[in-house]
This record gives structure tokens, sequence and C-alpha cells, in this order.
């Protein structure tokens, strides 16, 4: 059993308005540091035996994410 | 003249449609999205409504339901398709029409009578209109900003395949106002808008959203 | 070890948490009497919560009688007692509508509270075998600049158009007030309404011995079994009790697919009856259908399917997982039945059938954990006549008479109390809350917000159609009870009649303080007297409502807050009345007197800060022949626009009428422009029409008082020798507060929506 990790951020170049709304809170609450904030998805898939990597990746690219607006990272962990 | 109808599993505004379709003297045909049959339709509709309640991305699950197969295949063939709302969001996840839809800059879903300038009569669903000519539709969504990187949006603009545009404000936040656009061979159309509630003077701000659809009963004919 | 029949009955002493799940020493000691041995874990924890003032009624119950001794009524199908009441709204056509509260909900997780609420009232419709075609909203707050306002009315308005938007009904109009009594106890009363055939009416019963009882719709999870997490101490599960969420979490998706299922279902005729899974989940949608059925039931719980596999049986029983039905199908229609759910993916599973006698029993594992007459758990719960004392500050409040408040001396101050009343939060422009509902799905909404009732087409053929309106003025419940109700009764109504249709029913939800006080229990005694009272002159049945107490937070409830639901009928929709100005050069007509009259005033409140006096008098008689005037009116096609006067008076009704389509007026009121303007006499409403000789000569044969006012046009509101207020500054007044309070569109703050529910992305 594997576990595999998605995670789906908007392209840099396509304005994102719920990591900007967050960003603002953040400031109004004191936090100066942080200086920007992306907003994405994050897929947590089970996996019988050993993933297929090739299928996976086709997977987070055709279906998890749209690669017209979205980047996409692949995490394949054990347990 | 046949229209199809497809209803998604979550398709709200299918029987709009369908009432759209009858109004303008046509007939509508009820499609099912699991179904791999357009039934020799002249023309789909895929309406709008919360398909698959919008999980995983607005649309993208219905674009990959069996029948959508049928449709792209068939708008490869020249059928006439015409993506209202959600089914503007299927098009772009199917591939059919360039960009995506995300959600509003302001982050709140947003129902208003909007003014739409057509930019192109010329599309087998826009034929009874006139370029230029300012309509009101309702605008009525959550995900309704068009975007797509900007070498996309200027070679879009570029090639004339910007339908119609927002005037007298943008209910949110799509790239140059961007409110429908059309594919290379302009019998494929997107937009956000309602036609469809647009087409009593009982029941919505106009009847704007009729020529929709006599537009696309002559586009059959002259196919 | 669960706990069984078999080992409570040789158990009596053991101890057992009916305190804390809130039931009194008596209440445990009657349902002891009632098994002959103590209640199992499972039995205790259905007793608890359907015995609850929630489920159960049970302070309200003897006062609610009223309603149902109202004389009866031809146009009423299905009474109380059923999930929603029926309508006979002609041509073979019925119409179910209610109104339900989500209160405390929305407070703890504004988003869900609100968004479940409006699920939980759709499901009520559906289940009476109708297709939801509308819903409205009628919301309360604290004062509307307080950090918790803005905390909570975001999430709440964003709640109920997210979930009423992803299933498809368009909102036609609701409430939106603020006051600082709700500050911790927001009031969401979400109303839905349906329209069916008469033959198509369903009841929640199960008849028939042998038929199956199918659970369909999501999975079973925790959701708000917060309460009964001691439970968990009961139980000797290795695993242990994981969280136990106390909110309930909605999916609207869900219910669309279960909404065009049922439709199908019930068009194939595959059930029995039918009962959707509100609050107390399982306990209650089984024990009712049990109890209003002819048999008994029995339930493997086994087979429910769960999201979390460590639910204890109690906690399965009463989970309030959202989006679920409770359906009694036939063995011969089972396989249609499960089709049906097939095609809209939509989980069914037999869970148990109907049976011989009269007991409801579970099996968990194959041990007997309940055996309970149901009509016990669900029909004959505790009743209570709690004891009633008129406030002690009554006497004071109403002496406290506003006619000796400061008015305004010059035009100038008029003016400017005119645009305090018509931009405070109450008055305001509330196009930043509507924005945010689909108003035109279904293609059949004829008049929506801003009008003065929601009328939606319900035969295109015929344009036969139905109008709503809500209305719950609580200041003047505050300073009478009954007489407060019986105006919000008087509201409603004339906003149903004003819209041209003929008032035929009402609904209403009753939120008020803790009824352990006695001084909120007598408002609550009189307020239902009030509207019984008023029913019964106005011809109208109470088809059902909801009651929501222990609206409180520490000694102070909230202002006695009935909100009234009336339902009427249009023969033709397209000879409805709309309320703005459209046209230059129409006369400017007021149907109805005007006294001084200011108690629980919309200008005491806002200029004064000031509650107190007598509420404005109440004519019954003069409210029908006012109705019947108005729908002669719109038969005619005599008038133009009407709006009925209510909080705020003409100064609010002029202005609304006036900023719809950006048409002014040049109007000539009588000496006192003051009263004229801000007094909140009852049967007015404001007309405007090409024919005041026509209007004019009905309404004298009517026997209702009309007073010319003057003239559409222009681009402001003109009395003469008094002032002149341009539209423009009317306009920016109006339209500024909310979007000031909660965000105009450029800036938004993240609402937090938690996960696996509506999609934020």
């Amino acid at each position: 059993m594997s576990r595999v990790i998605v995670d789906v951020v908007l392209k840099p170049e396509i304005s994102d308005p719920q990591g900007q709304a967050v960003f603002g809170a953040l400031g109004r609450l004191g936090h100066d540091s942080i200086t920007s904030v992306r907003q994405g998805k994050h897929f947590v898939l089970e996996v019988d035996g050993t993933p297929d990597e090739a299928e996976l990746k086709q997977i987070a690219e055709t279906l998890l994410a749209n690669p017209v607006i979205e980047d996409v990272e692949l995490h394949l962990t054990t347990d | 003249m046949r229209i199809g109808v497809i209803t998604f599993p979550g398709s709200l505004d299918d029987v709009d449609a369908a009432r759209a379709v009858r109004l303008a003297g046509g007939e509508p045909v009820a499609l099912w999205h699991a179904d791999h049959d357009l039934e020799d339709v002249d023309a789909v509709v895929l309406p709008g409504g919360f398909s698959y309640g919008d999980y995983l991305r607005a649309g993208a699950i219905a674009a990959r339901s069996p029948l959508m197969r049928d449709v792209v295949a068939a708008a490869g063939n020249g059928l006439p398709v015409l993506g209202i709302c959600n089914g503007f969001q299927v098009l772009c996840e199917a591939g059919l029409l360039p960009g995506a839809l995300t959600r509003n800059s302001h982050l709140h879903f947003r129902n208003r009578d909007q003014v739409l300038v057509v930019e192109r009569a010329d599309t087998a669903w826009t034929t009874d209109y006139a370029a230029g000519q300012r309509i009101v539709i309702p605008v009525k969504n959550g995900e309704g900003r068009y975007v797509a990187a900007d070498a996309d949006l200027d070679r879009l603009e570029g090639e004339g395949r910007v339908v119609f545009r927002y005037a007298d404000g943008n209910p949110n936040g799509s790239s140059r106002d961007i409110a429908g656009v059309t594919s290379e061979n302009g019998r494929v159309v997107g937009l956000m808008p309602h036609p469809e509630h647009a087409i009593e003077d009982l029941t919505g701000p106009s009847t704007d959203g009729l020529g929709f659809f006599t537009s696309v009963l002559k586009a059959v004919v002259n196919a | 070890m669960i706990d069984t029949v078999e080992i409570a009955a040789k158990s009596p002493d053991d101890e057992q948490p009916w305190a804390e799940l809130g039931l009194k020493a008596d209440e445990y000691a009657r349902i002891k009497a009632i098994l002959g041995r103590r209640p199992t874990t499972a039995e205790l924890a259905m007793y608890s919560v359907m015995w609850s003032e929630h489920c159960s009624y049970k302070s309200s119950k003897v006062h609610l009688r009223q309603f149902g001794d109202l004389p009866p009524s031809d146009a009423l199908l299905v009474g109380i007692g059923e999930n929603a009441g029926v309508v006979d709204v002609g041509d073979g056509y019925a119409v179910t509508f209610k109104v339900e509260s989500h209160n405390h909900p929305s407070y703890v997780e504004p988003y869900q509270g609100a968004a479940t609420g409006v699920g939980g009232i759709v499901r009520d419709i559906l289940t009476m075998g109708a297709r939801p075609v509308a819903v409205m909203d009628s919301l309360r707050f604290g004062r509307a600049d307080a950090p918790d306002t803005a905390r909570v009315l975001p999430g709440v308005v964003a709640g109920v158009g997210g979930y009423g938007n992803c299933l498809g009904l368009p909102n036609i109009g609701g409430e939106l007030l603020f006051d600082d009594c709700y500050a911790g106890n927001p009031l969401v009363n979400a109303l839905c309404v349906g329209v069916m055939k008469h033959e198509d009416v369903r009841l929640a019963k199960a008849e028939g011995v042998g038929n199956k009882v199918i659970l369909f719709g999501a999975r079973t999870g925790g959701d708000g079994i917060g309460g009964v997490s001691v439970l968990a101490s009961e139980t000797f599960d290795a695993e242990g009790p994981a969280k136990r969420p106390s909110v309930q979490v909605g999916d609207p998706f869900t219910e669309k697919l279960l909404i065009e299922a049922c439709l199908e279902i019930f068009q194939q005729d595959l059930v029995t009856g039918i009962q959707d899974l509100g609050g107390a989940g399982l306990s209650c949608a089984t024990s009712e259908l049990a109890s209003a059925g002819t048999g008994g039931m029995h339930v493997d719980l086994d087979t429910v399917p769960l999201r979390d596999s460590t639910l204890t049986p109690a906690e399965i029983l009463m989970s309030e997982s959202q989006e679920r039905m409770c359906a009694i199908v036939e063995p011969a229609k089972v396989a249609d039945f499960l089709a049906v759910c097939e095609k809209w993916d939509v989980l069914a599973t037999v869970i148990g059938e109907v049976t011989d006698g009269d007991r409801l029993t579970v099996d968990w594992h194959g041990e007997r954990i309940v055996d309970v007459p149901p009509r016990t758990v669900a029909h004959e719960g505790p009743v209570y006549d709690r004891p009633m004392a008129r406030p002690a500050d009554l006497d004071a409040l109403q002496a406290d008479d506003p006619a000796r408040l400061p008015r305004p001396t010059t035009a100038a101050e008029l003016q400017a109390h005119w645009l305090a009343v018509v931009s405070s939060p109450d008055g305001a422009d509330k196009t930043w809350v509507t924005e945010q509902y689909d108003r035109y799905v279904r293609g059949n909404t004829v008049l929506a917000q801003p009008e003065d009732a929601g009328v939606v087409r319900i035969d295109e053929e015929s344009n036969r159609g139905i109008a709503l309106a809500l209305d719950g003025n609580a200041r003047y419940a505050r300073l009478d009870p009954y007489l407060g109700a019986q105006l919000n009764l008087a509201e409603a109504y004339r906003n149903v009649a004003v819209s041209g249709a003929k008032p035929l029913a009402v609904t209403n939800c009753l939120n008020f303080g803790s009824p352990e006080e006695p001084e909120v229990m007598w408002q609550f005694a009189e307020a239902v007297r009030g509207l019984a009272d008023g029913c019964r002159e106005l011809g109208l049945p109470v088809t059902g409502g909801n009651v929501s107490l222990y609206n409180q937070t520490g000694d102070v409830p909230i202002n006695p807050t009935p909100v009234i639901g009336v339902l009427g009928v249009h023969d033709d929709v397209r000879r409805r009345i709309p309320s703005g100005w459209r046209n230059d050069g129409e006369t400017v007509l007021l149907i109805g007197g005007t006294r001084p009259e200011f108690g629980g005033s919309a200008w005491a409140s806002v200029v004064h800060g000031h509650l107190g006096g007598r509420p404005p008098a109440l004519d019954l008689a003069a409210e029908r022949a006012l109705a019947d005037l108005l729908t002669a009116l719109g038969k005619e096609g005599l008038i133009a626009s009407a709006h009925d006067l209510s909080d705020g008076g003409l100064a609010q009704a002029l202005a609304e009428s006036a900023l719809r389509y950006g048409v002014g007026a040049r109007l000539h009121l009588a000496d006192d422009a003051f009263t004229a303007l801000f007094s909140e006499s009852t049967g007015r409403v404001v007309v405007t029409t090409t024919d005041p000789g026509g209007v004019k000569t009905t309404a004298q044969w009517a026997g209702v008082p009309v007073t010319e006012l003057g003239t559409t046009g222009g681009d402001a509101l003109g009395i003469d020798g008094v002032l002149d207020l341009p539209l423009a500054e009317l306009r920016a007044a109006w339209t500024a507060t909310l979007p000031a309070l909660f965000g105009g569109p450029e800036h938004s703050t993240p609402l937090t929506v938690p996960a696996g529910t509506v999609p934020t992305s």
C-alpha cells in the first residue's frame, strides 16, 4: 500500500484572489513577515501495491490539475 | 430542428435551455451524460448548473463523461455546440475552447442583469445579432472569471474569437472583460451569462437571449 | 460490550447519564415505566433526543393546539402534523410550503449552519411529494457594526446562497434585519415551497407488514452528535471514540441528486411512505414513520452505510448527517426503487421492514438494542404547561410613548431623518446579500427581491402562479406580542395581496427566548394566541411551521420574533403588480388612512434608539378590504405599481419605489409631513396609476380611503413647500451601507468553509 501526494497550484501568471484574500487577512492579523500566499489543492491517493509512476503522472497532469492554468507536483511515498 | 440539451448530475438550467429552444421554434432533445448517443441532433447545448457539485474543478468531471467524447467528435465535424456557464466550463475542460474559468475575483457568487457587447455576429449561435449590439443577459456564477496566459489571450483577440464582452462593469474579474469565446470554425461557442433566462419579459430582464436559439436553427438549415 | 435489551432487563440499577443527555428525573422514570425496565444506551439516546425541546415541542404544544382548532379550510389538503402543509391552488395543483429555523448552528458555524438549514427545509418539501421550486430566507443578526456580525453574516449569506444555488432553487425574497438582542443568537429562518398535483401528495407513515424500509442518500457519519458523546463512556470499544463534531456539514450536490431520484421514484409510484432525516436522524425517521403507520418496524442497524466505522449504535441512531431520506417500499417495487437510485448515483440500502404489532425494534450485530413503542418516542413525548408571567417591564415600556420624542423642526432635519431611516442597516439596499442568490434558475421567477412578494409561475400554459411573503417585526412583538404577531401576519398578507395574489394559507417560525423564563413563555403564548385569532379573522389556515426556543444568551432573551409566511395564488401571473415606478406622469396615490403611530417604528429606533409605546393599531377587516381592492385593481389593470407600507412608513416606501428605476416624484403631503412620512399605521399601500379616477372610484366602492399624493417624474423626491431630496443623494446613502459594513466588491474576507463541502476553488 502506498500513499501518493499530489499538490496543485495555480500557475504563477494566473491571479489568485483566494490566496490574496488570505494574505490580506494575515496582514491584518499582524503577520508582517509573510510576503505572499498562493492557495491550491492537496490530494492524498492510496494506491494498491507499487505505484505506476506513468499512470499517476497522467492522473495528476490531466485530471487532478487543469494544465491550462495549474501546475502540479507529484510526491511518491511508501508506508 | 432538433437541439440536444445534455443533463449531467447536478445540471440545473437544462430545463430552461430546453424551454428556450422550444420558444425559438426548435425541438429540444434531452440527452443523458452517461449515454453514448447524441441521437442525431442538429446542435447541442451544454446547460448551466453545478455538475458534480463543481467538485475538483467546475466542469472538470462532466467534461470527462462518456457523452462528451461524442460531443468532441461531433464538434470536429462541424456540429454547433453552445456551452452556457457550467457548459462553458465543460467546453474549456474538454479542450473544445481555450482558456479556463476560475473563482470570481471578489470571491462571491454574483447574480446580475449584465450588459454584453456582441463582438462576433457570424458564429453559429449569433447570426441574429449585429456586431456591436448591446444586450442584457443575466449572469450568475461563483467561478466565472475567464483566464488564460497573456499570449493565448492575445492570440484569441487577434483571431477575433472573443464573441461577447462585459460592458458597464465586469461581474467576475474575467480577463479583458471576456464573457464568451468561440472555436476557430465559429460553431462552438461558450459564454458565462445565461441567454435562456432572457427569453420572456415575464421572467427575465429582456428577451435578448432568444437570438442564440433562433440563430442556430438557421445555422442548422444552412449547414 | 453493547448494552442490549436483555442486559438492560437484568441490570435495573445501572447508572445512566440521563441528566447529561438533557432528560429530567421524572422523564427518565417515565421511560422506565413505559418499557418496564431501564432503557438500553441506544434507547436512552433515542428518547433523550426525541423528547428534547427541538424535536418534541414540549413547551409549545399546548399553545400550538390553537392552530389545529382553527375552522377547517377548503384549501387545506394536508394540515399540521406532517412534514409540511399542503394547499390547493386550483387547476389540480397543490403547493406545499414551510419555514424552519436553524439558529443555534448558524452561530456556531455560520456557513454550514445556514446551508444545512436550507437543506433541511428543502427535504421537508420533497418528502411531501413535491418538486421544490423556490426558497426564501429571513435573517437577523446583532448590530450591523458589531465585530461578531462581521463574522456571522457573510458566512450565513454565503451558506444560504451556496446550498440553494447548487440545488437549483431560485431565492425569491426574504428579510435582513439587525438588533442588539440577536448578538449571540442570530436567527436564520429558511422557507421552501414546492409544487405538485393533488394526487402526488405523499405522507410519512409506514404501512403494510413486510414492506421494506430503505435508507437512501448520503452515508452516515458523526455529524451533529457532539452532545451524545457522553454515551461513548458506555461502550468498551477498543478503538475508542473519535472526535464527534457538533456541527452538521452539508453537500448540496448529493441533495440535488436526491431530489431528482425522489421525483422519479414518486413518478413511478414506488413508495407507500417517505420521511426525511433531519433533527435526531434515524431515531426520528424510524419512530415517526412507525408511529404514524399501522404496525411496527424492525431495523438492522448494521446495514446502515457508514462514513465513519467507529460509530457506536447509539451514535448511528442520533447522527444528523445530512442529505438522507427513509422510504417504505413494497417488496415487489424494491428493485425498481434501487435502480432509480443507481441511475442517479444515490446510495440506497434496505435497512429493515414494517412488522406486525406495535414495537420499533433495532438490532446490532445480532443483538436487540432497541425495543420500544414508537408512539411514545415520536408523538407522546412530555408536554409542559410552563408558568407564564407578563414581563414586569412591559407597563413602563408601553407607557414610554415615542410621541414625546423630539421631532425634526426644519426641512433639513426632516430630510436628514429620512436619509437616516432609509440608509439604516435595516432600511438600506440589500443587493450585497441578494446578489449572492440565483433568482433565475428554473425560469419561472416572475417577481423576486426587492419586490414585496416572491412570485413564481407554476404552469406555463395557464400562467397560474403563487406568491409568497415572509415578515417578522420583532419590535412590535416586544411591545405587545399578541398584537405584534397579528401585525406580522397582516404585513405578510398585505405583501401577497399587493402583488395581485389572493392569500390562501399561513406558515410560521416562532423564535423566542428560554421557555423556562415565565416572561418569555407569556410572550410565546400571547404571540400564538394573536396569530391564531388573526388567522381566524382572515379566514386562513395555519399549515404548519416551526418553533425555536432558547434563543438567549444569559438573562436576556431575544425580542419575541414570530416570523410569518403567507402563500397566495395568482390565477394569471401576467397580471402581477410590481412595486417600482417606471414612468413619468403617473399619479401617486396613498390607499389607507394615516394616524400618528410611532411605537416600535423605524424612525424612533434609528433616530432616537428608542423602543416604547404601543405598536400601530390593526384592523383586520380593513386589511381584508384592502386586499380585495388590490386584487380588483390588478385584474382591471388600473394600477402600474403597488408597494405596501411597513417599517419606515411612507418615507421608506417612497424611497424604494423611486430608486427602483430612478423615477422621482413631486408630492404634496398634508400639514404634518413628519407624521405622513414616518408613521407606521397599517393597512396602507402606495400605488401609481394613469387612471386616478378609476382607482378612486373602485376604492370608494370598496370603502377604502384614498389620498392623492402627487405625480411621478423628475430626479428627486420633492415634497411641496417642504423639501427636495435628489435621487442621486438618496441612492448614494441607501446603497452605501451594507458594502461599507461587509466589504465592497473589490475586497473580501476569506471564508472558512470546512473541507468536504462546497468547494472553494
